[in-house]
């Protein structure tokens, strides 16, 4: 919020540099974004008196000689067509700061700085300027709109700096204010605060005006929704001459960001940034049936607002009516029946409180957005509602430009704007604390807050004032005690009173942990992705229609469609990152990522999901193959001190020939392979990818395996290296499980070598096992090894037609 | 007498070519095989002289044994004595061989990293975990009870509008604040209640500085006779053991609906110690996480009795934590899984 400091000053008498007051702000909780003088960019311009002032034969200009108090007159070169000799004029000195404009003279490209120049041969020894090019709009200070030189008032002082007179040395505070606070969102709810924080007394604005006797004969203001209107209040001022407002109001406006449109109107803005209160303004000549009626609006109903656009409405929204028809759009726009135009002569002004959730429903749902809109978003209280109509209605004698009547309507739900009593403990304020705040100190300081305290013992009772609706119970009166006694008393101790517990994390979390350093171990980076994809990822799968994965959760509003329904599957994003990773010049890697996928009981959502975690990993690269992957597989296994075992699977992403599915003790966990071409070619993968899901949900029960010692063989084990040739058809694992059946004594069977050709029969193969027998109670005799052999081979020559090779 | 007259001329012949023959031995092989060809029981010209013995009539035999000894003592101590020196000559040419240019590339096995959120989880964990916090991982899709209203952010709290909700139905989203978790920690177990709630959290927001998923690690205490000085005392701990001693806090106002008071924390700017920087923005201090003390309305919805027991909690943005910590200049890179980033990172 954009806060002048000049206006502030109405208020309190600030005694203190903007950047001290700012640094009070930030430490009593508003902190300051920007701090900045309005003219900021402008140095070096001073008040100047053009003597003498003779035009530049065949050119538009004129050649000054210009008394700017320093001495000799200066030379200048000036182009603009209300320059005279006698005039006073702002002058940029050589060294000067100002702003350059195009060449409409209109639009500021820029600040420049002042050189000596030359102009048709005529030394200029500085620069005579315009509103624009000082950053003074007419709002600003009257005269400087003029597509010429500013013009100085007749008393300026020669030489004088021209800051002070424009009032560009004020400055302009840019605050944010949290969500609890939005009695702040007004300049006035911040000189409350200055003044707290300052210790100084507070002005209030004047809010006193003179009742005619007229009356707005029958006039009558209901309420039929007074859960979205806890009080609306209505006052009736005539012999209104609409024209422009004093130079000052359009000044202020003009500097927190206001367009002046006429005195009436620019009354109801000046209140909203002065007192934070939303207010409008009816031509009361278009209000039919001498009535004021605040309903919910019908559903269909439609209303043209200020903005000349037509709105359609429903039940939810809270519409201002007269007898007969919606003339406003309650909290977020007038309607443009009875906009107030240069012919109102009488006025209905309206000031309510409607119910921030509603107006911020209806401005979202109908897309339009005011300033009276976001303010009654964040809350506006009964005491500033009451107060603001008053100070309206003072302004409007002030400015003479109407009369106020009588006619007063007041329809509230019997809140009260009274300040309301609070008693706390002072022990238990600082018990929140953990300091004794001495209670003088806490009197000072709640007194600064307006807030009236009465010390008896340790019972303190508050006055809270109407408009510190956040002030609940001793915490907030804990907080207000020590955002203002400095929260650099807090002295940092280590919970003394605190019971010891046990910490750290679970046997999951450290199971987790211990995969994630294992994969690392490996040369997998850890990865992290968004926990939502797109539905398109689930078509570059291939998923069927009725796949699980594709009954995924959408977001109602997602940023955008690539990020609109949650996971189901963690492959995705892995191809995704191993394809981007390509397309960077990075030709291998290994990522993984542990994360939720999330499985719904149904759709659209009733309950809790349930949210599964899984492991996926990507490899790519030319060093990478099906095996590097599944070795991995295995490490995860060898983590979890668990047994994996691998069948041939398939994958709609996945090479057909290159994919299995994982088992562990019989149930499906996952799935690893190889990207397939198609995705490959789609993605722009230049070397192949290969993917792996695991389901750690399901392996879960397995965490906190610990692995099982076994005790060294008494005896020696003996190896043998077996070459097999068979079917080409006939797999690795059946071979090895073949052996493993046929000998009770064989511990390891390990694949060493495959080979295929000459001598081979073509349509067979060659494998190279090395089998290892462990003695059991007692050492093998010279030729049991042999004799196991012999019963492997019969078992594998019977079962799978495998033979030695010769 | 002519036989150890003839001996000791074959003896000397012998030693002579033995001082003669060593001048020319380059290798311990060589002096290996020279000393062979005297010494060798049976082919050496000495061990054939101690063969010859049996020949020599029995009374000169001791003096023939004796000189024929001593020539072989002599000889043995000649060849030691060589075989010593070819070594050592051998052992350094051999060192020499094998010197390398040891700024040649190394050979290394490359492991893979941890993500920065894990580091900086981990480093989180160790610390408050090590003070007795559990880590409790709360769901990522919540419902609006427990990531706003339990948290006193009624349906028309405009805090509501601090942060853009993803919404999955109209009870269900994902949740804005891992505080969603303290609610169920504190239906579901009675203080003392220590507890980290790490995790991803999600608003609707995506530019340069935000992204529509994020990560928090939330503490939560509730306990008798917590202050606010205890949270400023634990937050010292903190931002002492992740970016160094003499790091200091500075707590000021600000607000969040489930705790009162609420503070925005400072750390003292660990790049220039507070002098003021680029990265500190000249200010001496880096805004890092939110904190307070719990809301009594909080702690009421949860069944706990907040006239007995008071708690504190914060929540640490992670994210933000690890581009400070490592200097990274894009939250984006850390969701990119491009490997260059993830490959430099490391406790």
């Amino acid at each position: 919020m954009l806060v002048p400091l000049s206006w502030l000053k109405d208020y309190v008498d600030i005694d203190v540099q903007p950047k001290e007051l700012e640094e009070k702000l930030f430490s009593c909780g508003f902190e300051v974004e920007e701090l900045y003088e309005v003219g900021k960019d402008i140095s070096g311009v001073v008040v100047g008196l053009v003597e003498e002032c003779e035009p530049i034969p065949d050119t538009h200009l004129h050649v000054c000689k210009v008394n700017v108090g320093q001495g000799e007159n200066l030379q200048i070169c000036c182009g603009a067509d209300n320059v005279h000799a006698g005039g006073k004029f702002p002058v940029a000195l050589v060294g000067a700061s100002v702003y350059m404009t195009a060449k409409d003279h209109k639009t500021v490209e820029g600040v420049m700085k002042i050189k000596k120049g030359k102009l048709r041969g005529y030394e200029s020894h500085g620069m005579l300027c315009s509103g624009v090019e000082l950053g003074v709009s007419e709002n600003m200070y009257p005269g400087a709109g003029y597509n010429g030189l500013l013009v100085l008032p007749e008393d300026a002082e020669i030489g004088a700096d021209v800051k002070p007179i424009l009032g560009l040395d004020d400055w302009m505070f840019d605050i944010s204010i949290t969500a609890n606070r939005a009695d702040c969102q007004s300049i006035f709810g911040i000189a409350r605060e200055v003044a707290a924080v300052l210790g100084k007394e507070l002005k209030e604005p004047a809010i006193d005006y003179t009742e005619t006797e007229v009356e707005k004969e029958g006039f009558a203001v209901t309420v039929d929704a007074p859960d979205l209107c806890p009080r609306y209040s209505a006052h009736y001022v005539y012999d209104v001459k609409i024209g422009e407002s004093p130079a000052w109001m359009k000044r202020r406006l003009a500097l927190v960001g206001c367009e002046a449109i006429s005195n009436v109107v620019d009354i109801t803005n000046y209140i909203l940034k002065e007192l934070g209160q939303p207010m409008h303004a009816f031509d009361c000549s278009y209000l039919e049936g001498n009535a004021i009626n605040v309903r919910r609006a019908a559903e269909g109903e439609k209303v043209v607002t200020l903005n000349e656009k037509e709105y359609t409405l429903d039940t939810s929204n809270l519409v201002i009516c007269d007898g007969v028809k919606p003339v406003a759009l309650a909290g977020v726009m007038g309607g443009l029946n009875s906009e107030i135009r240069d012919a109102t002569t009488e006025v209905m002004f309206e000031c309510a409180k409607f119910a921030r959730d509603n107006v911020r429903k209806t401005s979202r749902a109908l897309g339009l957005i005011s300033d009276s809109s976001s303010r009654y978003a964040k809350g506006v209280d009964e005491y500033s509602t009451v107060m603001a109509l008053k100070r309206a209605l003072h302004l409007i004698e002030e400015l003479g430009c109407g009369k106020v009547a009588k006619t007063h309507c007041d329809v509230n739900t019997g809140n009260s704007v009274e300040p309301r009593e609070m008693k706390v403990s002072i022990a238990k304020v600082n018990g929140v604390l953990g300091i004794e705040v001495p209670t003088e100190e806490i009197v000072r300081i709640l007194t600064n807050l307006n807030f009236a305290p009465v010390v008896d013992g340790d019972e303190l009772t508050l006055q809270i004032p109407a408009y510190r609706e956040d002030m609940e119970s001793y915490p907030d009166v804990a907080e207000e005690v020590i955002r203002m006694y400095g929260y650099d008393h807090v002295t940092p101790t280590f919970m003394p009173t605190a019971k010891v517990t046990t910490g750290g994390n679970n046997t999951k979390q450290k199971t987790d942990l211990k995969l994630k350093r294992a994969l690392c171990a490996t040369g997998a980076h850890e990865c992290v992705h968004y926990s939502f994809f797109s539905p398109a990822d689930l078509d570059l799968l291939g998923y069927a229609e009725d796949a699980p994965e594709r009954q995924a959760i959408p977001l109602i509003n997602p940023i955008n469609e690539g990020l609109s329904i949650m996971r189901t599957t963690l492959a995705a994003s892995m191809i995704h990152a191993i394809s981007r990773n390509q397309k960077r010049g990075n030709m291998e890697g290994r990522l993984y990522e542990m994360a939720k996928i999330f499985v719904p009981k149904a759709l659209p959502l009733a309950e809790y999901p349930d949210e599964q975690d899984v492991l996926c990993v990507g490899l790519w690269g030319e060093k990478e193959s099906f095996f590097t992957l599944k070795g991995m597989a295995e490490t995860v296994a060898d983590t979890l001190c668990v047994k994996f075992s691998y069948e041939r699977g398939q994958r709609t992403f996945l090479h057909p020939y290159q994919t299995a599915v994982i088992l562990c003790d019989g149930e499906e966990i996952g799935y690893l392979g190889k990207v397939n071409y198609e995705i490959q070619d789609k993605e722009d993968m230049r070397t192949a990818g290969y993917v792996m899901e695991i389901n750690l949900q399901k392996l879960a029960k397995y965490f906190g395996n610990v692995p099982k010692f076994n005790p060294l063989p008494k005896f020696d084990e003996e190896k043998r290296d077996l070459a097999l040739v068979m079917s080409k058809e006939i797999t690795c694992g059946e071979v090895e499980k073949c052996i493993k059946e046929s000998c009770a004594y064989v511990t390891d069977v390990k694949l060493f070598d495959v080979y295929e050709g000459k001598p081979i029969p073509e349509d067979k193969k060659s494998m190279a096992y090395t089998v290892v027998f462990t003695p059991k109670d007692e050492a093998f005799g010279a030729d049991t090894v042999d004799k196991f052999v012999e019963s492997i081979l019969k078992k594998l020559g019977k079962k799978l037609a495998i033979e030695l090779r010769a | 007498m002519q036989e150890l007259n003839g001996l000791s001329a074959k003896l000397d012949a012998i030693k002579q070519e033995i001082l003669v023959g060593m001048e020319s031995l380059d290798s311990s092989k060589a002096v290996y095989e020279f000393k062979k060809s005297f010494l060798d029981s049976k082919t050496g010209k000495i061990g054939q002289l101690m063969k010859g013995m049996k020949d020599i009539p029995p009374q000169e035999r001791a003096n023939y044994g004796k000189s024929v000894n001593a020539l072989k003592e002599w000889a043995l101590a000649q060849f030691e004595e060589l075989d010593v020196k070819m070594k050592e000559k051998e052992l350094l040419a051999r060192y020499e061989s094998e010197k390398v240019d040891i700024t040649m590339p190394a050979e290394k096995v490359e492991s893979g990293k941890l993500h920065p959120l894990t580091l900086i989880r981990n480093q989180l964990i160790d610390i408050f975990g090590s003070m007795g916090f559990e880590v409790y991982e709360g769901a990522e899709i919540e419902t609006d009870y427990y990531n706003f209203t339990a948290l006193n952010t009624p349906q028309d709290h405009p805090a509501r509008d601090m942060q853009d909700t993803f919404y999955l139905s109209p009870e269900f989203l994902l949740r804005t604040q891992t505080s969603a978790g303290q609610i169920h920690v504190m239906e579901n177990s009675k203080p003392p209640i220590k507890i980290l709630s790490p995790g991803r959290v999600f608003r609707s927001d995506d530019d340069a500085t935000h992204s529509p998923m994020f990560s928090q690690m939330e503490g939560l205490v509730v306990d008798e006779g917590i202050t606010l000085c205890d949270l400023k005392g634990m937050l010292d701990v903190l931002v002492q053991k992740i970016f160094g001693e003499g790091t200091t806090t500075r707590l000021r106002p600000s607000y969040f609906p489930f705790t009162e008071p609420s503070v925005e924390v400072d750390v003292s700017c660990f790049e220039c110690g507070g002098k003021g920087c680029k990265l500190c923005k000249g200010t001496g201090w880096i805004e890092v996480l939110g904190a307070g003390i719990v809301n009594k309305k909080v702690l009421e919805v949860c069944g706990i009795d907040s006239e007995k027991y008071s708690g504190l909690a914060f929540g640490i943005g992670m994210e933000r934590l690890a581009m400070l910590k490592y200097g990274i200049n894009n939250i984006k890179l850390l969701f990119e899984s491009d490997v260059r980033v993830l490959k430099q990172l490391n406790d």
